[in-house]
């Protein structure tokens, strides 16, 4: 007598309706009469807009041309002959042409030294960091302002578009985050009158807005200076717009450090370290990772806001952009369109950019398994 | 508290020290050898002007009040080139000649008494007359500005603009509506879309919107002025010989046009006998030795950026984009009114 194993019948295979790119239809674009109205409006839409950006950026622009009667068409779209006649104007502004190669220098070392940093599974971190924060800066200032090492000097007037953009947003970042940490140990010191110095600052930085902020120290500096003393545009600039981000970073990271848990303090004085050690090791690690969705926000918004510099008569991407507007000989109805559509691009690269790579820091340090 | 009022009192009194002492810190008047001293001239100018000073694919500025400053620079250093051109906002232009950031401001401003005698800087010369107009639809029949009763008027808001066309439709009785904007470009984009009859602003700017209609060709600039704007550049209060410098940089542009000194006939003029020219040409008296420069003063300001019609001509005129013709901005033989006193 064999034993009979009861072999069980194979799965059959799911409805056709619930696997694949039907199934996945079904399930979250028409589950409901609701849902499938909502998906049907919603994909028209789409369509529709795609249509109208792809006839404006494509169908009907123009590509190539000379002066504005290249982009005076029946049917009007983008006017790209623009960007392309502006486009060393938007990224070096009056940065001397002979002298761009600089720029562009600055701008490769720069990316060199920054990918490698922002790659965790890199290594020679302290090497690169060292490198980022110790050389780079001294060898962008000395390259971009010249004067020295037989560099022709660019005064910082000429410097303009996507090269203060980056200048401003740079120093703000790397200038704001440590002073911001400072600022909110401070505000959380215990001694009376660092406390009280960093309420002070915090809250007379954030109480008023960057652009008075610009304009007291473009405008009514030079005022209270003596005469003849007089130091540059785009470092006033660049300091407020520091100082101003530092303030909003204080308050993040005051956000991160309240949220540690009082046991971490306790523990970390029981192992017997002091103040700095703690905060060091044990507090600013924590603090910091919770809160890098607020850093990057604040990184992001000052990115846009070094548009303001505009008001004190530096150019930055949008400001050159809206000043060759006024170039009579590129003058028609769809320039400016162009113009905006392409700065918009530009800000819009850089931020999905900071977006994407805080979203990727805050999983490659998260130690919750279920995540 | 009562420190912090300490502080805050110092302070104030602190600056209100240095705001009373920068008259007669500035007042010094010798703009002149600090410029020659400096080896170039610091000029502010707009932000970006159709005509006026705008730059171009190169980032080189160009413009009429581009070219003032290229003048002067050309009347002290015999080399247009040496002059750095500032950008600056419409609020910081002041400070920023007063705080000696420039040496001189052509950035299209109007001359109005509260500005002469109240902010501590100088008008020296007008060098460009400008006036509110009117752009309409051609195929609308409209040929002046007084048939537009009933009219809806596109307009930036907040403006001087806005109450110039209050005045000028109120007085004359017409009736109007007003469709105010935030910036130019709405405003413009409104009139394009036919939100409005008419668009009102500065000439020159009425020249340089039209360029950005659809079909500028079917727009018409009304002949009306409605007021008055005479721009023209501006130095700081107090110094006289730089402002006599600046004013006959102006006048010798344009007495130039009137004897028919061009930037190409040069050479030739040289060889004239008429008085006048020889005064301006330097081969006669010392005319710029009075102003602290050469001889050759007025020969290399017309070398470098030629006579007032060239530099007019050059910049709007009716050949550029802009196509904006002399009218009042004529010489005054030809009904127009810019008349540069006698050199002699």
């Amino acid at each position: 007598m064999s034993a009979k194993t009861w072999i069980p019948t194979p799965a059959r295979p799911a409805p056709a309706n619930t696997v694949g790119f039907v199934g996945w239809a079904r399930e979250n674009l028409f589950a409901t009469k609701l849902d499938s109205a909502l998906t049907l409006v919603c994909a028209a839409l789409i369509i529709y807009l795609l249509d109208v950006v792809f006839g404006w950026a494509i169908v009907d622009a123009s590509f190539s041309g000379e002066d504005r009667n290249a982009c005076l068409k029946q049917v009007q779209g983008a006017c790209w002959p623009f960007i392309d006649a502006k486009l060393g104007q938007f990224i070096y502004g009056r940065y001397p042409e002979m002298e761009r190669w600089r720029v562009d220098w600055v701008f490769a070392l720069g990316l060199i030294g920054l990918v490698p940093l922002l790659m965790p599974k890199v290594g020679f971190k302290r090497a690169n960091v060292i490198f980022m924060l110790g050389f780079y800066p001294l060898f962008a200032f000395f390259m971009l302002t010249g004067g020295r090492f037989g560099l022709a000097p660019v005064d910082t007037s000429d410097w303009g578009g996507l090269l203060v953009t980056l200048v401003v947003a740079v120093t703000g970042i790397v200038g704001s985050l440590p002073l911001g940490i400072l600022l909110a140990l401070g505000r959380r010191s215990e001694l009376p009158i660092v406390r009280a110095l960093c309420v002070g600052f915090i809250e007379i930085f954030r109480g008023v807005p960057l652009i008075t902020v610009l304009f007291m120290a473009s405008v009514m500096l030079p005022l209270f200076l003596p005469d003849g003393v007089n130091f540059d545009k785009l470092m006033r600039c660049l300091i407020g717009v520091a100082l101003f981000a530092s303030a909003y970073m204080a308050e993040v990271v005051r956000g991160g450090l309240q949220a540690i848990p009082k046991g971490q303090y306790e523990a970390a004085a029981a192992l017997g370290l002091g103040y700095w050690k703690t905060t060091r090791l044990i507090i600013l690690p924590q603090a910091l990772k919770l809160v890098i969705p607020g850093i990057v926000n604040t990184f992001i918004g000052l990115f846009k806001d070094t548009t303001l510099v505009l008001i004190v008569g530096l150019f930055d991407l949008l400001g050159i952009v809206q000043l060759h507007f006024t170039d009579s000989t590129w003058a028609t109805p769809e320039t400016h369109i162009t113009g905006y559509a392409f700065a918009a691009f530009v800000f819009w690269v850089f931020c999905f950019a900071m977006s994407r790579y805080s979203i990727f820091m805050e999983k490659h340090l998260s130690t919750d398994p279920n995540q | 508290m009562q420190i912090f009022r300490t502080l805050c009192v110092g302070f104030l009194g602190l600056a209100a020290a240095n705001l009373l002492a920068m008259p007669s810190v500035q007042a010094a008047g010798k703009t002149l050898e600090i410029v020659q001293k400096r080896g170039h001239l610091k000029c502010g100018v707009s932000q970006g002007l159709p005509g006026f000073s705008t730059p171009d694919n190169r980032g080189k500025w160009t413009g009429i009040d581009v070219d003032f400053c290229k003048a002067i620079a050309a009347a002290i250093f015999n080399d247009p080139s040496k002059v750095k051109f500032t950008p600056l906002s419409a609020k910081e232009r002041f400070t920023a000649i007063q705080s000696g950031e420039v040496d001189i401001i052509a950035r299209n401003t109007t001359w109005s008494m509260h500005r002469d005698t109240a902010l501590g800087v100088d008008f020296p010369v007008i060098n460009y007359y400008d006036g509110q107009g009117f752009m309409v639809r051609a195929d609308l029949g409209v040929t002046s500005a007084r048939e537009l009763d009933g009219a809806t008027l596109c307009t930036n808001q907040g403006t001087t603009t806005e109450l110039n066309a209050a005045d000028y439709f109120r007085s004359n009785g017409m009736q109007y509506e007003i469709v105010a904007f935030e910036k130019a470009d709405e405003s413009v984009a409104a009139y394009n879309s036919g939100r409005c009859d008419a668009y009102t602003t500065d000439h020159s700017a009425l020249y340089a919107q039209k360029l950005k209609l659809s079909q500028p060709k079917a727009h018409i600039v009304l002949p009306e002025i409605i007021s008055k704007e005479p721009l023209g550049p501006l130095v700081r209060q107090g110094d006289s010989s730089w402002n006599d410098l600046v004013r006959w940089t102006h006048y010798a542009t344009v007495a130039a046009e009137e004897f028919g000194v061009t930037s190409k006939n040069l050479a030739k003029m040289k060889l004239s006998s008429n008085p006048s020219i020889r005064r301006l040409m330097g081969l006669d008296g010392s005319f710029g030795a009075n102003l602290g420069l050469s001889k050759q003063w007025a020969v290399n300001i017309i070398r470098s950026v030629g006579n007032y019609g060239e530099i007019f001509e050059r910049n709007v005129g009716v050949q550029t984009p802009l196509g904006i013709e002399r009218g009042v901005n004529a010489l005054w033989t030809k009904g127009g009114l810019h008349y540069a006193p006698p050199i002699r």
